[in-house]
């Protein structure tokens, strides 16, 4: 048997932008075993439910996680809203629905930035960034914050969208089109980052299904796991096709996210084009009472919300289950047998969100 | 060809203007919705203390005997729940972020300028005597 090492990768890692410890067992230089141990960036935000009055509480749900905060906001007013039997106003629906995928296009934009940094691509990261931008100014105007947006609250959302700036964001999706297909036209045809990418981390699709991926890494693999196609929100009323690939790799879960930036730029569009007139928000009267477990598809991946209320103001017990933390085991999976100048890209292409993980 | 596709748009990067701007000599870009900063007009605040308790931050302390009311700038997280909640309106957000600052802390603390402010004797004999 060949000498065994073990070389400890992470916390600190030059492509990871967050803190994830994986010892990685090596013979030679191919991975054999993969212990990963999550854990530094704990905050105990579920825990602060019990301090904060269940109205206030969407602040510190929407602080989990910095890229996509709009969609917990979404899923706790939703477990909230189903706890006290609110009916949430159409247009609020929809305009929920335009806020989700805005993240998402924000969201797929920069972890493609920085699967590109991770490669050492220096140009398209920055490529990438700049198109982001975009969606983050326009995310800054309409919903009033670059990452953090406070919009969703308990009832219905807290700002609308003016006839005249929905147009101005509709014909800007023409622009971010062109702008995406470019960037990731760059990504997708280069033959340096196709070598870096096909055939890597495979995770057939009999494994992605038994070890639970979800989002792009399961969709990587051809397992239809698309929580939108539940018709939460307004996506009932929105008609599209996830997007599926089917070789497993970490060029596969790639191209499911490049394809799902044009699959945004396409819901964004019917939504504006069907979003009806009407208030914004519903008064919300009582208290929660009971239990309810919110499941919403955010970038990464499907998020599990589970709330549970007694009548009072505070919430009893507020729990996050994360697409990362949902994935971990697939990418454990995935690295074995592959060698250590590989993970980085393994890695990089469940794209890890820790601190949402960790809450 | 690969190659080429990037480089026809390295060019173009290349020839345009800076995406990135000189903060602070350059103001930053803001809209009319951008949360800023918090400020508060101490003619119409009435020290309810509403705000204080539902600061989701413990940002904010109201002090009725010392008429002030007081906010940390580093524990804020602009989150424009007070403004919401606050029954006079005499919050609001401004566009433009709070300055940078080397200090270590950073609060301001603003006196009360309202003179009837309800459950409270009027401000200006208590001044006076003190
Ligand atoms: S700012 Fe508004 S909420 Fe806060 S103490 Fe003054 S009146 Fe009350
Ligand atoms: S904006 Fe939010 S964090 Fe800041 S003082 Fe107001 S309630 Fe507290």
């Amino acid at each position: 048997m060949q000498k065994r090492i073990v070389i400890p990768f992470g916390p600190q890692h030059p492509v990871l932008p967050e803190p994830i410890h994986l010892d990685l067992v090596l013979e030679d230089e191919r991975v054999v075993d993969a212990i990963p141990s999550i854990g530094y960036l704990h905050r105990g935000l579920e825990k602060l439910v019990d301090k904060r009055e269940f109205p206030e509480y969407v602040y510190v749900i929407e602080r989990t996680c910095g890229i996509c905060s709009f969609i917990h906001g979404l899923s706790y007013c939703q477990a909230v809203e189903e706890m006290m039997k609110i009916e949430v106003p159409e247009r609020a629906l929809f305009l929920r629905t335009i806020g989700s995928e805005y993240s998402r296009l924000h969201s797929h934009l920069l972890t493609l930035g920085c699967l590109a940094d991770g490669m050492g691509f220096e140009n398209l990261f920055m490529g990438f960034w700049r198109v982001r931008e975009r969606v983050l100014n326009r995310m800054e105007e309409s919903l009033g914050g670059r990452v953090i947006q406070g919009t969703c609250k308990v009832g219905g959302v807290r700002k609308d969208m003016d006839g005249e700036m929905l147009e101005r964001m509709k014909a800007e999706l023409d622009v971010l089109d062109k702008e995406m297909k470019e960037m990731t036209g760059v990504l997708l045809r280069d033959d340096a980052v196709k070598y870096r990418m096909k055939g890597i981390g495979v995770l057939p699709k009999k494994d992605a299904f038994e070890l639970g991926a979800v989002g792009p890494t399961g969709r990587g693999s051809g397992v239809r796991i698309d929580l939108r196609e539940r018709g939460y929100a307004a996506y009932g009323k929105i008609g599209f096709e996830p997007v599926l690939e089917t070789a497993g790799d970490c060029y596969a879960r790639t191209a499911v996210r490049c394809r799902e930036l044009l699959l945004s730029t396409r819901i964004i569009r019917q939504c504006i084009g069907k979003i009806p007139d009407g208030p914004i928000e519903t008064k919300v009267t009582g208290n929660p009472n009971g239990e309810y477990a919110s499941r919403v598809e955010q970038p990464r991946g499907e998020a599990v919300h589970y709330a549970k209320g007694d009548g009072g103001r505070y919430l009893k017990r507020f729990r996050i289950r994360t697409p990362t933390f949902a994935n971990i085991p697939s990418l454990v999976h995935m690295l074995k047998g592959y060698e250590l100048a590989d993970v980085p890209v393994i890695i990089m292409s469940i794209d890890p969100c820790i601190s949402c993980t960790e809450r | 060809m690969s190659l080429f596709r990037m480089a026809k748009t390295a060019l173009k990067n290349l020839a345009s203007k800076p995406a990135t701007q000189m903060y602070p000599a350059k103001p930053a870009r803001k809209f009319k919705s951008t949360r800023g900063r918090v400020e508060n007009d101490m003619d119409k605040c009435i020290l309810c203390g509403l705000c204080q308790r539902k600061c989701p931050c413990v940002a904010i302390r109201v002090d009725r005997d010392e008429r002030t009311w007081e906010i940390d700038r580093f524990r804020c997280v602009t989150c424009g729940c007070c403004v919401e909640v606050c029954p006079v309106k005499s919050l609001r957000m401004e566009n433009d972020y709070t300055k940078s600052t080397t200090e270590p802390k950073m609060k301001d603390s603003y006196k009360s300028t309202n003179p009837n402010i309800p459950g409270l004797k009027p401000a200006p004999q208590k001044k006076a005597k003190a």
